[in-house]
């Protein structure tokens, strides 16, 4: 059976900068599987800009983002296999692909990195009622269609959702000629960044109708309006409230769920907030050698951070595949402290930190349960509060981050849980 | 005396419609069926529960009765014989109260009357045992090894293409308005819905499109009208039947559309149970079923409401909550978050509840397959072969001397041993390029959906064969591709691609070409 | 005088920002941090934007090109540079930072592609 030292699930911007780490870090047996027909993965349809302030500190349109690190995958001359589906991966890394020309081959992988990225929730979830016609899309979908395959979808659209790809449509859709007649959003906040509802939306005069929602879908074949009503505080539709929208397009920009079928076919227990799998400080997964970054981890805002996590998961891959090559590979660090969010805070990433091998530091990602003003973000190590800052606004659209040092938990070496909350005072 | 263009003329391509196709065309006549939207299994038989009845439910004597047991016996040898994906799982009726058990006795001896075998009573604890998470109420249930989950759609299309290849001619696309006996015949009025109707006949010339399409396309029906003529017609066309059967005959009558909605689930809540559970009906009404479906998932439903719109098949917010607050009566913990899909279907109700099946007195050769309601996927195996015996007997045509028995579907190549696979992919590598991840469902076996006899021409009918975009994500990432692939083996424009029937269709213009609207800066 | 309500886009916050103009002084209240008032002077002054689209290439492996103007364009601006846009057509291969439209609708500013696109 054919062994690579590192295979990487994913060619989109986790496992491209995954690669990349991973070969700074001395690994050149390396292969990327990526199931499109180029690399670069959603980021090729992300056609507007905003990307990469904090990578390269300049604004890049998504193609141009994907295109630095392509470039550094061709420089280094990293193999890669397009339109290759990766149909299996087990707990011992025994990954299978498919693809054309060599059919379907199975090879051990010394690490596996997962960066499958993620999906769109679709309508179904939501069971909104009425009829099921054409014309009802989820955001991204309809952002491949026009700006990768050239079709609008339709000439009036609603938006259900305010999702960063939905603002983002709505925009688009009115550039290209369509008219956008509302975005509704089920929560009383958007999910989307600011600069994406006054550029989006403001702009071009589209209407946000916070804590509305689609509560009926009209037409048989091709979609002919929508029923928009408002929710009152647990989200049922307030009766009387209900709008007629005539509309030949619903895009839906309802969440994303990290695609994790494989992971959980290798074994790979996933955290229920996340949906994405549940990893160490080392973004190892619970099957040895296999690492996870990027969106199939936990959904990310920004494109910058999906890089740098996926770096640190490549250069561990990288430490973990050379430590088991190496004749006194060391055993794996045993002290184990558990993670845990309370108080406002929804999940964080890792949920487990590896105390004797950590590293210098060690940054923690997570999201807040609802938009809060004037808290503070603490951290405790046990009962004890090692440290906070202070937001002067929280909100669940914006992924947060502390970073914990390793010198600091060194002063409590008995630490047994660590846990991150939000405090008013 | 004018002479037919056809011995039979089968109106609609639902499952009904298909099996009794199937089943003329082992005799020595022509048929040809009539369908108005753009493939088989359009109407009532692609929205239903997907259950092959034991056959305990109808009154004793019925026709329902009969021709439930009767198609349930012959679901082995069918689904072997046409690659029906089909599985006796066994049924549960489960019965809440000690109150209640004379009326879980009454069904078990009408179905015993009925010819049910195997059934029997069984104790709330073994019910358990058999299905971990039934309701802790439950103090007995009947027990039917013999019911079974089935693929409607392929079932329906297994029968059509099978006919089909036995010479059954199909018109897509081609609605009947009107029905007139003149002297022997029937003249039925015909309109192409759409660009034009389609014809699909085996061993006719071939189309231009990629792929050896089997279809002619528009060659029919001129200017929008034609007429059919047959000797015999066999009305299935499901909550129109009534329409039809009152076009011809004086004895009325009337079918009420009831309609059903359901929920889909994840595959992942799929093992929830494993026998198809109904609730008997008592205090709380008639319950729903929660039942495993052929491809894993778990369907739960019908409400039913009887409505005036023939076309009605939308769900509401009252019914689907009704769906879920009934389903949780008998079966706890089902894992509401992982509804996938909702959807609702009509069943064609008739007035009198019971089949309606052969000629009335007043039309001598019009042949009623009317009312059609649950368990009519059940029964149509036996339905198609009685009206196709009476028809056949009627016209004194004998057997084919040869009829092809056995048709085989579409491998699903991810599910296949991994030897297999590997062989599959190395002889059509197309095999190997997966499309809809969510179902594993490969462009090869897109694209034999397509080159297939009766290929699909929409969307949906791709999904309905391979089941592409039927799973979580519902075609978020596959229905670009699909499209792509749809559109290159067809020659259809992608702008006339459509989800289904024509007005369906999926974009609007290519970005370059839709017209100019003015826009404003805020 | 004139009174504007805007929000601020730097941060999560979104200040609610209100600008006062006044023949040719403006004041900004609301803002949190100095950022919030540079914006709102923009913003009122002289907003601008990036625009991005695409264009349809010709005998190239996927049918159409993103593109972007280089530097942003005064936002009154953005359908004209749409029009030129959409009527834009280009022959493959095209390279990314290729100029697709230069001095785009009399902005000044150049339309260049930001994928690269191969020959089919």
């Amino acid at each position: 059976m054919r062994y690579h030292d590192i295979v990487i699930v994913g060619g989109g911007p986790a496992g491209l900068a995954a690669a990349a780490a991973a070969r700074k870090a001395g690994i050149s047996d390396l292969l990327i599987l990526e199931r499109d027909n180029v690399l670069g993965g959603i980021l090729n349809q992300c056609i507007h800009n905003g990307f990469g302030l904090h990578t390269f500190n300049e604004e890049l349109t998504g193609p141009e983002y994907a295109a630095r690190y392509i470039a550094q995958v061709e420089e280094e001359k990293i193999p890669y296999r397009l339109n290759t589906i990766v149909a299996d991966i087990t707990h011992d890394r025994q990954v299978t692909y498919i693809n054309r020309e060599e059919g379907l081959v199975t090879i051990r992988a010394g690490a596996v990195i997962l960066a499958m990225g993620c999906r769109e929730r679709p309508r179904g979830a939501l069971n909104t009622p009425g009829y099921r016609p054409a014309g009802i899309y989820s955001a991204g979908t309809a952002q491949r269609l026009m700006n990768i395959e050239g079709y609008l979808v339709g000439r009036e659209a609603v938006i259900l959702g305010s999702g960063d790809i939905g603002l983002i449509m709505a925009r688009r859709m009115t550039l290209e000629g369509a008219k956008v007649k509302a975005v509704a959003e089920i929560m009383p906040y958007s999910g989307g960044l600011k600069r994406n509802i006054v550029q989006c939306l403001d702009d071009y005069g589209i209407p946000l109708k916070l804590s509305h929602t689609v509560v009926q879908i009209h037409g048989k074949d091709r979609l002919t309006g929508v029923t928009i009503a408002e929710v009152d505080a647990d989200k049922n539709p307030v009766p009387g409230t209900e709008e007629y929208y005539s509309c030949d397009t619903l895009l839906l920009s309802v969440g994303l769920i990290p695609e994790n079928e494989l992971s959980k076919g290798a074994g790979i227990s996933l955290n229920r907030v996340t949906s994405g799998p549940n990893v160490n400080d080392r973004l190892e997964t619970e099957a040895e050698g296999i690492y996870a970054c990027g969106n199939v981890l936990h959904v990310h805002d920004l494109v910058d951070f999906v890089s740098q996590e996926a770096a640190l998961a490549g250069e561990n891959a990288a430490e973990y595949v050379k430590r088991k090559k190496s004749p006194e590979a060391a055993a794996k660090p045993a002290r184990r402290i558990p993670l845990s969010a309370e108080n406002g805070v929804r999940y964080t990433v890792p949920q487990f930190l590896e105390a004797d091998g950590m590293r210098d530091t060690v940054t923690v990602r997570f999201r807040v349960a609802d938009v809060y003003k004037d808290r503070y973000i603490s951290v405790y190590y046990d009962e004890k509060r090692i440290m906070r800052k202070k937001k002067k606004v929280l909100a669940p659209g914006e992924m947060e981050q502390v970073t914990l040092t390793r010198k600091s938990l060194e002063e409590h070496p008995q630490t047994e849980r660590i846990t991150i909350r939000t405090e008013v005072e | 005396m004018k002479k037919p263009q056809y011995d039979v003329a089968v109106i609609g391509g639902g499952v009904i419609g298909c099996a009794v196709a199937r089943e003329l065309s082992r005799y020595d006549m022509s048929v040809c069926l009539l369908e108005r939207t753009e493939d088989v299994c359009s109407g009532t038989s692609k929205a239903n529960s997907a259950i092959i009845h034991a056959g305990y439910d109808a009154p004793s004597g019925s026709l329902m009765a009969e021709m439930n047991v009767e198609g349930n016996r012959l679901m082995d040898r069918l689904a072997e014989e046409l690659d029906i994906p089909f599985r006796r799982n066994g049924s549960l009726v489960l019965c809440f109260s000690e109150e209640d058990m004379p009326g879980l006795q009454a069904l078990y001896v009408r179905g015993v009357a009925n010819g049910v075998p195997q059934l029997r009573i069984i104790s709330g604890e073994e019910v358990r045992r058999m299905e971990p998470n039934i309701a802790d109420e439950v103090v007995a249930a009947l027990y039917a090894p013999t019911g079974g989950i089935v693929c409607p759609f392929n079932m329906t299309v297994a029968l059509a293409e099978n006919a089909y290849e036995n010479g059954a001619e199909f018109r897509f696309l081609t609605e009947v308005t009107e029905i007139r006996r003149d002297g022997e015949l029937y003249e039925l009025t015909v309109r192409s819905n759409g660009d034009g109707a389609v014809v699909c006949v085996k061993g006719a010339a071939c189309g231009e499109g990629a792929g050896g399409t089997n279809r002619l396309i528009g060659a029919a029906v001129e200017g929008g009208e034609g007429t059919v003529t047959a000797r015999f017609v066999v009305n299935a066309a499901g909550v129109y039947a009534d329409r039809f059967h009152n076009m011809v005959s004086r004895r009325r009558i009337s079918i009420t559309p009831r309609r059903g909605s359901y929920c889909l689930l994840d595959r992942e809540a799929g093992g929830h149970v494993d026998k198809t559970v109904f609730q008997l009906p008592g205090r709380y009404g008639k319950g729903v079923l929660v039942t495993p479906t052929i491809h894993g998932n778990l369907l739960i439903g019908p409400t039913a409401a009887d409505i005036g719109d023939k076309e009605g098949t939308y769900t509401t917010a009252e019914e689907l909550a009704e769906v879920t607050a009934k389903s949780a009566c008998g079966v706890k913990d089902i894992p509401y978050r992982q509804v996938i899909t909702s959807f609702a279907g009509l069943r064609a109700h008739e007035a009198g509840h019971e089949f309606i099946l052969g000629e009335p007195e007043d039309a001598p050769g019009f042949f009623d397959a009317a009312g059609i309601e649950s368990p009519g996927l059940s029964s149509a195996p036996a339905i198609g072969v009685r009206l196709a015996e009476e028809i056949a007997r009627k016209a004194g045509a004998p057997l084919k001397e040869r009829f092809i028995a056995t048709r085989r579907g579409i491998p699903h190549v991810a599910a296949l041993d991994r030897e297999a696979r590997a062989a599959l992919i190395a002889e059509r590598p197309d095999y190997g390029t997966i499309v809809c991840r969510c179902e594993n469902v490969s462009e090869g076996e897109i694209v034999d959906s397509i080159r297939r006899p009766l290929g699909a021409r929409s969307l949906d009918g791709i999904k309905r064969r391979v089941r592409q975009g039927m799973g979580r994500c519902q075609a978020g990432f596959c229905t670009p591709r699909t499209m792509e692939i749809l559109s290159r083996e067809t020659g259809i424009p992608m702008e006339k691609i459509c989800k289904n029937r024509p007005g369906s269709e999926m974009i609007c213009a290519a970005v370059t070409e839709r017209k100019e609207q003015e826009h404003e800066i805020s | 005088m004139e009174v504007k309500e805007l929000i601020c886009i730097n941060c999560p916050m979104g200040c609610p920002l209100t600008v006062t103009i006044d023949g040719d002084s403006l004041s900004v209240t609301g803002n949190t941090c100095p950022r919030g008032a540079d914006y709102a002077r923009k913003e009122i002054l002289s907003p601008t934007r990036i625009v991005t689209s695409s264009v349809r290439v010709n005998g190239g492996t996927i049918a159409r090109v993103s593109v972007k103007t280089r530097s942003d364009i005064p936002k009154g601006k953005i359908f004209d540079v749409m029009k030129e846009i959409r009527a834009a057509q280009l022959e493959a291969p095209v390279e990314m930072g290729d100029v697709v439209i230069a001095d785009c609708a009399g902005t000044g500013v150049d339309v260049i592609a930001t994928k690269s696109v191969g020959r089919a």
